[in-house]
């Protein structure tokens, strides 16, 4: 990666009860995700980044510089764009207007993303002349997202757009930024505490913990490692990235293929031979056993080469990491079992699949 | 006959509007400023803006008086610029009543612009808009009843100055005997019919321009919820 092709920020400032201390370098594609618990610092982190929270530090862009030891380029002479947990419409315009905003304030010549075309991609068609008082809070966040997208930024900050949302509104919105991944370039910051949304949608990871850096990395790497705090929260696991390859109607079943194996998954009535899905296998969800057992209830039989094994952060408890062909799986075991089976790195092992979560 | 009893009513309402709009460019600066910095003189400002409401007007006049005369600063400066001296004359009176309004001025504004919030502002600077942008379209008509309060309690509030106005203006018909000192002057010279007709002109006056007042800003209100 060269520096015109990354996004590098490097903050370190103290606030009342709380410092911050970064210094990352994310790709300039994409989506990011900066994850972590409340009160971990990232949103603080975005803000410094848009140039919003005045902080000492560095921000470079896509090889231009946005803040240096001298100089801080002001917030709106940054080509970025920034969606707020508080969608923070302006009362006083429509619908129209709100999106016209940023679009009639950067030159002619910037705009390429259409007025038409980010009204499309967030499904506003309907919506222009309202106020956003009317509007329900998925359609609220739809708005400011095309609002933001038509100042045609070249990055993208987004701090929990679908925090304040409920689970509705959630499923409604989510389509819409998939979409935007699969046909935007411009790289994306994405603030999230939730393990569900990043895990959909990130294909980069920076797990914060009180202002520090923890772990970042590629998002299937980084969520399989087992030295990240998603293993504190009962959901660590390894996220598939695979195809659907054949639905088992009589059973409802579809097969998921990925790189290291195969899986049966309970079948979606959208599915189609030939998908690309993302599926998620938590580690509790994973056993292991030294033969292949088929006289049981389990379906997802799938063989792996252990890896590594740590202790959790529960006494008690082990996760081990293993390797299913290249892609890194987790699973979590008692000490005891790990002890009785003998279970030691390099060795030969059936990872018994008991559920998986489908992703998309 | 005639024109001698309405003049009075010309000249307040000419000294309430010419204040009203100079207040509104000279208010709008300090409450922005006021709503908005962390400054350790924020405060003491603050407090010179709300003197006026606690002072009494005499002694608001008093001092105009003499700073305005032809020992005080002000005179010594309104003489060597060939204007002359202030006191006793109409401009002298916008003078005294912009200071002694400035508070009805710049507290509505400044409760509104604080009301704004930074969360607009912040977005609006993402959205490429620079500071003076960012005032203009976003925090003024956010801020719009705001405007609306200060200048109706503006306009109301010099329509009933008088205590400032005798201190400093006097009694010249045309000049400086607005509606207040004219009742006064009635009243000293036992003329109640008129005397009556201004007061109760006043009284009207002053209840529709309330009932207005909280009419448009009832309706602002829901005007912003559809």
């Amino acid at each position: 990666m060269t520096a015109s092709s990354t996004i590098h920020a490097r903050f370190q400032c103290a606030f009342p009860g709380f410092s911050l201390d970064v210094d990352i370098t994310l790709p300039g594609s994409g989506i990011t995700a900066l994850f972590g618990h409340s009160g971990c610092g990232k949103t603080t982190l975005l803000r410094c980044m848009a140039g919003l929270q005045n902080a000492p530090g560095t921000m470079t862009v896509l090889g231009e510089p946005w803040q240096t030891g001298t100089f801080i380029r002001p917030v709106h002479k940054r080509p970025l764009a920034y969606v707020f947990q508080e969608t923070h419409l302006f009362p006083h315009l429509n619908v129209r207007k709100n999106l016209e905003f940023g679009y009639r304030r950067i030159p002619v010549g910037d705009r390429q993303i259409g007025f038409e075309d980010a009204v499309r991609w967030l499904g506003l068609e309907s919506h222009l002349e309202r106020m956003p008082a009317g509007l329900s809070g998925g359609e609220r966040q739809r708005v400011a997202i095309a609002r933001a997208l038509l100042t045609s930024p070249r990055l993208l900050l987004m701090d929990e757009p679908l925090s304040a949302l409920d689970l509705n509104s959630k499923q409604d919105i989510l389509p819409y930024l998939e979409r935007l991944h699969d046909t935007l370039a411009i790289p994306i910051i994405y603030v999230s505490h939730s393990t569900e949304e990043v895990a959909r949608l990130a294909d980069h990871i920076v797990m914060l913990e009180e202002g520090r850096v923890v772990a970042q990395g590629p998002l299937r790497e980084t969520l399989a490692g087992t030295d990240n705090p998603f293993r504190e929260e009962d959901d660590a696991g390894a996220l598939l990235e695979g195809q659907i390859i054949d639905l088992d109607d009589c059973w409802h079943l579809a097969l998921f293929r990925f790189d290291g194996g195969q899986l049966w998954l309970r079948c979606d009535h959208r599915m189609q031979p030939g998908d690309q899905v993302r599926v998620r296998v938590l580690a509790r969800d994973v056993s292991l056993a030294l033969a292949e057992n088929s006289d049981q209830s389990i379906q997802n039989l799938v063989p792996a080469v252990i890896d590594q094994i740590d202790a959790d952060v529960a006494p008690g408890i082990s996760l081990v990491r293993l390797l299913a062909g290249p892609t890194p799986m987790l699973s979590r075991l008692t000490s005891r079992a790990v002890a009785q089976l003998d279970l030691k790195p390099g060795m030969n092992v059936w990872m018994q699949i008991k559920s998986v979560v489908l992703e998309t | 006959m005639l024109e001698t009893y309405w003049d009075p009513v010309w000249l307040t309402l000419k000294l309430a509007t010419t204040t009203t709009l100079l207040l509104l460019l000279i208010g709008t600066p300090i409450a922005w400023w006021l709503a908005r910095t962390r400054h350790w003189l924020r405060q003491p400002i603050a407090a010179v803006v709300a003197l006026p409401l606690v002072l009494p007007p005499t002694v608001l006049g008093f001092y105009l008086l003499l700073v305005m005369g032809p020992e005080g600063w002000v005179g010594q400066m309104t003489q060597s610029l060939g204007i002359g001296l202030l006191p006793f004359t109409f401009e002298g009176l916008v003078v005294a009543s912009i200071i002694y309004s400035l508070p009805f001025t710049v507290q509505p504004l400044q409760n509104a612009f604080e009301a704004v919030g930074e969360g607009f502002l912040e977005v609006a600077s993402t959205l490429r808009a620079a500071p003076w942008d960012r005032f203009l379209f976003v925090a003024v008509p956010l801020a719009r009843n705001g405007f609306l309060t200060a200048a109706v309690l503006t306009f109301a509030h010099t329509i009933g100055e008088f205590g400032v106005i005798l201190m400093i203006g006097g009694n010249i018909p045309g000049e400086t005997k607005v509606l207040s000192i004219a009742i006064y002057d009635h009243v000293e010279s036992l003329e109640y019919t008129e005397a009556h007709w201004l007061s109760a002109g006043m009284v009207v006056f002053s209840f529709v321009v309330l009932v207005t007042l909280y009419a448009l800003n009832g309706k602002a209100r829901s005007g912003a919820l559809r």
